[in-house]
């Protein structure tokens, strides 16, 4: 029977002596997806990427691939790859032997091994750099190098640590979508490691944010973004504010919110702090009358028609349907 | 290398830049004037002494090095000196690379371990040499070249081995180690295919360290060497017998082998840094 889960979590926990990294998280993985494991710095992601891959010692819990439970296997009997944050290229080695390095270690011939060694270069587009050292190639070459050397294992599920993190904006993006390509193209399972939400929501199906050792809210990009369920996700996926209401607080999409009053829709009042232009959107921050903080990003068009200056009064509005009530 | 330039902003250098070059000046004549002494004496004419004027230049001292006579313990303490030097540096390097990898995980006592490995430094090598010498009487053990002189230069070479590979193995990426188990190599093959080919210019440079003590240790092994001396202590033993230019010559014979040597490994270490990108090129 065909697993419907590449990878399924069960009460994984990590602890490093007293302090507790992963909290008893449960995750499963569809098959074939792309999951981006969401969170600020310190909050398990990592921990719980390196138990998956074998690189850190499960304290209790499960991790299942394909069914098969692999809490105990060393690395290369889980069927899973890695790409660690460094690349960790080995230097002295040619980015095509850095490529067949796996193949080497299975006895595989030189002739056989560089063969398939160079259909992995030409997937991720770095054939005419087969010769060249790690020390010799820009930092997006050689994350193209690390990703030939993981995939030519054919893991069923792939491991990325930060990938994107250490490339300028530009190659960013450009990796980003790479990633998303050989992610479809390869029909397996990513799972990727990042602490910026634009990334994630660009990249993921399945979105995990993570907080604390816990997974705080796991689901579409959408459905993250729509429902945050607490301020703590509503604040780290951005574009909502946070707003006290009646006895609790909701969160409302700044892109929904307007200035100026407008019958039966709720309010808050407050002074422009703030005025940024960011080319499509213009963002308008106010101070609120209780101290608080709230945001409109207003269209261009819109802004300009309107005219506010900083330490204007202004009103906050929005549809009663752009807002939902947070957990506490 | 960095050399930073104060003249280039047009500005005046202050009187201790020119007081602290002149001191590092007298410290360089007197390091290396004795040695350029030794070197230009040692091509002393047939009939020149020990001191200046030149009275002509030969190399007839070198010559008298391989001569049958007083100098026919030379050639052979060299190549004792080198033997054991070699043994010394294998060993070294086996050690402290053994070493360096295992303190990379803390373990209980790893401190004492440390410390009490490297207190060997700050003990005076004469007493080290005495007690390993006294020792092996006391055991009814003969001393010999290979028995207690190669331990008395360990216990000299490899405080400084663990030092230097410590150095070595704290810029070693753990995750080069990991990416190799999940690529999978078992733990040999990491050994064999990462981690010493990484660490390969550093190990190179503890060889050469450990060869270079070792080739001109004197204190530690005059009481440890038995009836076969090395090259330091023949020399010694002739200063003190006879003086002729075939001294200086000897000196610069061996002053000669060991630039010959770290050349070498330099030249190396400084290819296989430069190849993978570590000194960048122009």
């Amino acid at each position: 029977m065909v697993s419907r889960y590449d990878v399924e979590l069960i009460a994984l926990t990590k602890r490093y002596g007293e302090s507790l990294a992963v909290d008893c998280i449960s995750l499963r993985i569809p098959t074939a997806s792309y999951c981006c494991l969401l969170g600020p710095s310190g909050c398990g992601k990592t921990s719980t990427l390196r138990m998956i891959a074998g690189h850190e010692a499960i304290t209790e819990g499960d991790v299942l691939i394909r069914d098969a439970n692999v809490a105990g296997l060393p690395p290369t009997r889980r069927g899973t790859a890695m790409m660690f944050q460094s690349y960790a290229l080995f230097p002295h080695l040619s980015a095509l032997d850095n490529v067949a390095f796996s193949l080497k270690m299975r006895g595989v011939t030189k002739a056989e091994r560089h063969r398939r060694a160079r259909e992995f270069l030409d997937l991720v587009r770095m054939a005419d750099y087969a010769a060249r050292l790690p020390a010799q190639l820009s930092g997006g070459q050689q994350q193209r190098i690390a990703l030939a050397r993981a995939l030519i294992m054919q893991p069923s599920v792939f491991l990325l640590d930060e990938p994107l993190s250490a490339l300028d904006p530009f190659l960013r993006v450009q990796m980003r979508q790479e990633l998303k390509r050989l992610q479809r193209e390869l029909k397996i399972s990513f799972i990727h490691v990042t602490h910026s939400q634009e990334e994630a929501m660009a990249l993921a199906d399945l979105l995990v944010v993570m907080e604390g050792g816990r997974i705080r809210q796991s689901g579409t990009p959408r459905e993250v973004f729509e429902r945050p369920a607490s301020e703590f996700i509503a604040r780290f996926i951005g574009g909502h504010n946070v707003l006290p209401w009646k006895n609790g607080r909701i969160a409302v999409r700044a892109d929904r919110c307007t200035l100026g009053a407008i019958d039966g829709r709720p309010r808050v009042a407050g002074r422009v702090a703030v005025i940024e232009y960011q080319g499509p959107v213009v963002r308008v921050a106010l101070t609120t009358d209780d101290g608080g903080e709230a945001a409109a990003l207003l269209s261009d068009e819109v802004f300009y028609r309107q005219s506010v200056g900083v330490g204007d009064p202004a009103i906050l509005s929005w549809p009663a349907e752009a807002a939902h009530e947070l957990m506490q | 290398m960095t050399i930073s330039s104060g003249k280039s902003g047009g500005e005046e250098r202050p009187w201790t830049f020119y007081a602290l070059a002149a001191l590092f000046g007298a410290f360089l004549a007197f390091l290396y004037g004795p040695m350029l002494v030794i070197y230009v004496l040692s091509f002393q004419g047939p009939d020149g002494g020990v001191t200046f004027p030149m009275v002509g230049v030969s190399t007839s001292w070198f010559a008298d090095i391989f001569k049958p006579g007083q100098m026919a313990n030379i050639p052979v303490s060299f190549s004792r000196s080198i033997t054991l030097a070699t043994i010394v540096s294998l060993s070294t390097v086996a050690i402290s690379v053994a070493a360096g990898l295992a303190f990379r995980r803390p373990f209980a006592g790893a401190g004492l371990v440390f410390y009490l490995a490297v207190a060997s430094l700050v003990m005076p090598s004469l007493l080290v040499g005495f007690g390993i010498g006294l020792g092996f009487r006391f055991l009814g053990l003969e001393p010999g070249l290979f028995t207690s002189a190669l331990a008395a230069q360990l216990t000299w070479t490899l405080p400084f081995g663990l030092f230097a590979m410590f150095a070595v193995v704290n810029r070693f990426d753990r995750s080069w180690e990991e990416a190799a188990s999940d690529l999978g190599a078992n733990s040999w093959q990491r050994l064999r295919h990462v981690t010493l080919p990484i660490l390969a210019p550093g190990i190179l440079g503890v060889a050469m360290m450990a060869f270079t003590l070792s080739y001109d240790e004197y204190a530690r092994t005059t009481l440890t060497i038995g009836a076969k001396n090395t090259l330091p202590l023949e020399i010694y033993a002739l200063i003190s017998s006879a003086t002729s230019p075939t001294l200086f010559a000897i000196g610069t014979l061996t002053t000669a082998v060991s630039f010959l040597l770290i050349a070498v490994t330099l030249l190396i270490v400084f290819y296989t840094q430069r190849r993978r990108g570590l000194i960048r090129a122009g």
